[in-house]
């Protein structure tokens, strides 16, 4: 507890703080926010501009907040379809209008949604993508897997990279080299190539779970060997300690003093890079699922909604495809402060920021 | 002093490396369900021949390790076999490997003429508005992704026209005089140099700003002040060197990281490069080519960080006296 209340001493870690909580909260309860499901697509509206929400109608009088529909039209002299407002009707936007099923949490049954609009408009905030499908709710769905696969690595990670550090360093002599030089031999392939090889070699028809598992692993297979060094060398020097020395004296088995007694030393180093690898999982996510090798379609995940981001055509005309781009951004950099902040207040010695 | 000696020593450290990391890789990528010759069998120009000389010649009708072993030894006599559209991987690693070189050296050239003093100046100016406005810059850089920046300088390229939007150079490169095919890679290059630069810079110049930090809070530099030494003479003649030591170690991981981040960056840019290279033969699980190109990113880390050792030598005398 006294993390947090350091934490929120300093207006960035602060700030950080709490556009990730928004953010989890949001990903969350994404089946509730979102208008539509994630599998929700209508085929006649691809490429469909972002709905534009309206608080003064036509008369310049303020009125309750509304939308137009797109109708898509074919523009014969532009040679481009083209996306025009339907005037003929208002649609109001609703709070907690009924829409499409979906269980609560994943567990209670409802259709509530937090808005929409009346029966037959449309809204899509951030627009639709070339299946139609609403970027807005898709961008909530693909922050559940962006948002966690970094998480999830790090628990693959930090329990092997701990056993295997705290084993070489402890055992030491030739089992200690052996380790060390196959550590080395990861580390010597350029991380991104390897990552992308094992992503490809994953067998197609997989479900979505047994995917996202599997990308979890291989994210967690990049980084296991650097954070084992880093154990390694601190457990060489705790086990000179006079402590763990008296363990073995009383006859401590090997794998007990270095669950027990030398690990458990680590933990602020632990803390430390773990918040400052998020980012890293983060963004490897990201960048395998935008070359399409991580996270698959259907499945929204950021990295894999910005791979349409790439043809020149949404480039110039679709901007609004660039969204997950930036949410991934912002998710980064807040990670990043909170990092540092917290690695200022766990290790004094290190102030990069101040 | 001993220098051949050490770098001889290094050097001769660095061939079971190589060893285990085609031991890695080659089982990764045998032991996946992918068929090596999937590509090969399905493309008409091959002819059964190719096909059966490539069987014979990676050994697929025997037991693993002796492919391996067979692997390795046509690998050391330079024999890298055949992509599966046919051509030799030798000449494709040649044609690829000069680019992302290219690239990468004019990145981590400009980062470390621009990112170390950008780094002291943040250091000696600890806290002005001239700090904190790289400090919210390196942030914003360390956070974005390579590839949505490149995307974000593609879109620039695109809306103003001021620059090609892909590739190394234009289709009528080859008719071009020596003056305009300079300036061609040139323009080629902004974009994708771009991306890299403000990304690895960030990272430097935090480095190198905390670095400094530590340095000018010792006591020696507290004692050079006191002795009565002017700033100038205190920066750089007693606290520079000493902060610039780990950076100089850094270097074979910023080598490191620019490989991998260079490899979503030419994806987006079509730059013609190892990264795309790799990416292009995962996708079509031509494997020859993948291990290929596997092994020379990892030769050219290793050389990098190689590199970094030895320019770490020549500055640090702590370092040659210890280790000769």
């Amino acid at each position: 507890m006294e993390i947090i209340k350091k934490i929120f001493k300093d207006k960035f870690a602060r700030a950080a703080f709490i556009i990730l909580a928004v953010l989890y909260l949001v990903i969350l309860f994404a089946d509730f926010i979102a208008p539509y499901s994630s599998s929700y697509s209508n085929r006649d509206m691809a490429y469909a501009p972002p709905s534009k929400i309206y608080t003064i109608d036509e008369n310049g009088k303020f009125s309750l907040p509304y939308t137009y529909n797109y109708i898509r039209k074919y523009d014969s002299n532009l040679m481009q379809t083209v996306f025009k407002q339907d005037r003929s009707k208002k649609y109001y936007i609703k709070i907690f209008p009924k829409a499409e099923k979906y269980k609560f949490l994943g567990l209670i049954p409802t259709s509530r949604h937090l808005f929409g609009v009346e029966k037959g408009g449309q809204i899509y905030l951030l627009g639709t993508d070339i299946n139609g499908r609403d970027v807005f709710s898709r961008l909530l769905f693909g922050g559940r897997i962006s948002m966690t696969v970094g998480f999830l690595a790090l628990f693959v990670v930090f329990p092997i990279g701990l056993l295997y550090g705290g084993i070489s360093g402890y055992l030491g002599g030739i089992v200690d080299t052996l380790m060390m030089r196959f550590a080395e031999a990861t580390m010597a392939i350029p991380s991104f190539y390897l990552l992308i090889i094992l992503a490809a070699i994953l067998p197609s028809g997989m479900t979505s779970v047994q995917r996202f598992a599997l990308i979890v692993v291989i994210l967690a297979l990049i980084g296991w060997a650097g954070f084992a060094r880093v154990v390694r060398g601190m457990v060489l020097s705790i086990k000179e300690e006079d402590y763990v020395q008296a363990e073995r004296v009383m006859g401590a088995s090997k794998l007990r003093i270095i669950l027990k007694h030398i690990l458990p030393q680590t933990t602020s180093y632990v803390i430390i890079a773990m918040t400052l690898s998020v980012p890293s999982y983060i963004l490897a996510e990201s960048g395998l699922s935008f070359l399409g090798l991580g996270i698959q379609q259907p499945d929204a995940s950021w990295g894999n909604m910005l791979k349409e981001a790439q043809e020149f055509t949404n480039i110039l005309y679709r901007p609004w495809l660039l969204t997950p781009g930036a949410l991934i951004f912002i998710a980064v950099l807040s990670f990043n402060l909170l990092g540092d902040t917290i690695r200022d207040i766990l290790d004094p010695k290190s102030e990069v920021r101040r | 002093m001993g220098f051949a000696k050490y770098i001889t020593r290094r050097i001769i450290q660095v061939i079971p490396l190589l060893i285990l990391v085609s031991l890695i890789s080659f089982f990764i990528i045998r032991l996946s369900p992918i068929d090596p010759l999937a590509e090969l069998r399905l493309n008409p120009s091959i002819s059964e021949e190719t096909l059966q000389k490539e069987i014979k010649r990676l050994n697929l009708d025997k037991p693993i390790y002796v492919q391996y072993v067979s692997w390795a030894k046509s690998f050391v006599k330079g024999d890298l076999g055949y992509t599966s559209a046919g051509e030799k991987v030798s000449v494709k690693l040649k044609e690829r490997i000069p680019n992302t070189l290219l690239l990468t050296t004019i990145v981590i050239f400009l980062t470390w003429i621009v990112g170390i003093p950008l780094g002291i100046f943040a250091a000696v100016k600890k806290e002005t508005v001239f700090d904190r406005f790289l400090t919210v810059f390196s942030s914003i850089g360390m956070a974005i992704p390579s590839f949505f920046f490149a995307i974000l300088m593609l879109m620039f390229a695109v809306k103003t026209g001021w620059f090609p939007v892909g590739g190394l150079t234009s289709y009528n490169f080859n008719e071009m005089s020596f003056g305009s095919k300079f300036l061609d890679l040139v323009k080629h290059l902004v974009l994708p140099v771009t991306v890299l630069f403000a990304i690895s810079l960030s990272g430097l110049q935090r480095q190198m700003r905390a670095n400094m930090l530590e340095v000018l809070d010792s006591d020696y530099v507290k004692f050079a002040r006191a002795k009565g030494l002017s700033e100038f003479k205190v920066i750089f003649k007693h606290a520079l060197r000493n902060a610039v030591n780990p950076m100089i170690t850094l270097l074979g991981f910023e080598f490191a990281g620019l490989l991998s981040g260079a490899a979503l960056t030419e994806y987006v840019f079509q730059y013609p490069g190892l990264g795309r290279l790799i990416l292009e033969a995962v996708m079509k699980s031509d494997i020859n080519l993948v291990m290929a190109s596997l092994m020379m990113g990892t030769i050219m880390l290793i050389l990098g960080n190689l590199i970094a050792d030895i320019l770490l030598m020549l500055t640090d005398p702590r370092i040659r006296s210890n280790k000769t």
